[in-house]
């Protein structure tokens, strides 16, 4: 990014009539509704605001949200790499089907896999009556809210990490095992360092998912005050149902700037990770 | 063919399973559900009128989020992808937002802005008054259609900005040093670069457009006029019986239908591109 003059001089016709499009549309479709909720925040005093978001539930529901989303985006980086590991490099039948079925949650439409999965995992569905021999009751818990975030989050993963494991340069690799190393040290000392940056960034991508997901978690999350399995999403749409919008407004502006937070983090990986590239 | 080591084959074998348990059963299970009560249910689940007024709904928003989304896109991937200017990083920042916001916002900011409580709300009343119109953007049809487009905005962008890049300006900046007008220049030279990631990006944001919910349950409250797909769906499964429930999932084989058409033709795309 340079900032040299407002346009660097280039022949190429069309400068401002595409920058105005551009900037009108992001304004009318995005920063103008966004800019609102803002400014009816403003409205609201700190003691009011302060209030809102420390209501016993909305602090329940924050906790449950960050909770679910953080394990299941451990887990989605623990099969994610498995996953584009297996694809990138072993040969098997049916290897070019098992990475095309790995798009089946954009397939799903959130309130379809949200169904769906609420009835897999409740006591009588598939999943569910298996696991409940065990004890584990899946559906209505805060373990089915993390396998809705765990089925939501997987591509986000898999595809971030997938292209780095392609262009990885196994010579080193190859250095490495020559020189004798173990197959543990390998693993840790050559392969794990220069993926870390695609999985903190996968990591990254699936836990701002599910902070912010809503269709596929509210049918097998049971929405219940006294489990604590009500999620944040869920609590502002409850408050604008009741056009409780001052309580909506609130925990939307906090839920926004976690949501901000965790994208600035990723954002900041990839400058880091692409000056390191240059290098 | 060598042998695999032990690991290899545990990988593979994890890796297979997890991808059919946790991806492949929920898939099949709504076609199941969906037949569980025959054929004949299913047929006269999916034909309901509201089933039919939310799918032309649905069809409707999304044809009209990709015109909207497409012209953005093209734009700004032309305007960011040619030119450097100041603040171009706020903007490619600010374009990405809608990714990281939930759903729910979405709709709750078009209620702070268009709904009752809204700012917009006393000039969309005078305008009403004075042409004695009864224009309405939440709880109605514009704003099903806004909430769409608001968390799919940078799909089609996103798709058609890394080819730009690559493709560098050379090819632009000679052929208008040789005096070919604008649209000359995009007609002849930008869009038969960016032709195939276009159409990917048209797709994602049709896949993603026919399958939201979030965002247009905060804005859209009336079964039959203003529901979607999705939101009827909803509908049916929260109804609590049992023939709810399997219409639900009637419904839903439907949209999923639409949506794996749609990733095959993306797989096909993306082979061309």
């Amino acid at each position: 990014m340079r900032f040299t003059a407002l346009k660097k001089h280039t022949p190429i016709p069309g400068f401002g009539l595409t920058l105005g499009i551009t900037i009108s549309m992001v304004s009318i479709f995005v920063l103008i509704p966004l800019a609102s909720v803002l400014y009816f925040g403003t409205t609201l005093s700190w003691m009011e605001f302060w209030h809102i978001i420390t209501m016993p539930n909305v602090l329940y529901a924050f906790a449950t949200s960050i909770g679910t989303s953080f394990i299941a985006a451990l887990m989605n980086v623990i099969f994610g790499v498995l996953l584009a590991w297996v694809i990138v490099r072993y040969e098997f039948t049916g290897k070019s089907l098992i990475n095309g079925l790995i798009e089946i949650p954009f397939a799903l439409p959130t309130a379809v896999a949200g169904i769906t999965l609420s009835k897999l995992y409740s006591d009588q569905g598939l999943i569910g009556a298996w696991l409940s021999q065990w004890g584990i009751h899946a559906s209505y818990s805060h373990i089915g809210i993390v396998v809705a975030l765990v089925f939501v989050g997987i591509p986000f993963v898999v595809r971030t990490v997938q292209p780095v494991l392609e262009d990885f340069d196994s010579t080193y690799e190859e250095a490495a095992y020559m020189l004798g190393s173990s197959t543990f040290d390998l693993y840790r000392r050559v392969i794990f360092p220069e993926l870390k940056p695609a999985i903190l960034t996968g990591f990254g991508l699936a836990f701002a998912r599910g902070i912010g997901e809503y269709g596929s978690v509210i049918y097998i999350s049971g929405n219940s005050l006294r489990e604590h399995t009500q999620i944040v999403s869920y609590v502002i749409m409850q408050k604008l149902n009741y056009a409780d919008y001052a309580g909506a407004t609130a925990v939307a502006i906090v839920l926004l700037v976690i949501s901000f937070l965790v994208m600035l983090t990723i954002n900041a990986m990839h400058i880091h990770q692409s000056k390191r590239g240059g290098a | 063919m060598k042998r695999r080591s032990l690991g290899e084959l545990t990988a593979i074998i994890i890796a297979v399973l997890f991808v059919l348990l946790m991806l492949v059963v929920p898939l099949i299970s709504v076609l199941t559900n969906a037949l569980s009560k025959g054929l004949d249910f299913f047929v006269k689940a999916i034909s309901t009128s509201h089933v039919i007024s939310a799918l032309g709904l649905t069809i409707g928003t999304m044809i009209v989020t990709v015109l909207i989304t497409g012209v953005f896109g093209v734009a700004a991937a032309y305007c960011i992808g040619k030119f450097q200017f100041k603040g171009k990083s706020i903007l490619t920042t600010l374009i990405d937002i809608p990714f990281t916001v939930s759903p729910v916002i979405a709709g709750l900011a078009l209620i702070m802005t268009f709904g009752r409580m809204g700012w917009f709300h006393p000039y969309i009343e005078a305008i009403n008054n004075y042409f004695n119109l009864d224009i309405r953007i939440v709880f109605a049809v514009p704003g099903v259609i806004l909430a769409t487009v608001f968390v799919t905005f940078p799909f089609i962008y996103r798709e058609i900005i890394p080819v730009l890049f690559s493709q560098g300006k050379d090819e632009e900046e000679a052929a208008a040093m040789m005096g070919a007008s604008g649209w000359t220049i995009f007609r002849r030279i930008t869009f038969p670069a960016i032709k195939w990631p276009f159409l990917y990006g048209i797709i994602l944001c049709s896949a993603r457009a026919l399958g939201e919910f979030g965002a247009v349950a905060a804005v859209s409250k009336a079964r039959g006029q203003t529901f979607t797909l999705p939101l009827e769906i909803d509908a049916l499964y929260m109804s609590g019986s049992e023939n709810g429930a399997v219409s639900a999932f009637a419904v839903s084989s439907l949209l999923v239908g639409m949506a794996l058409i749609m990733l095959v033709i993306r797989s096909i795309v993306e082979k061309k591109g």
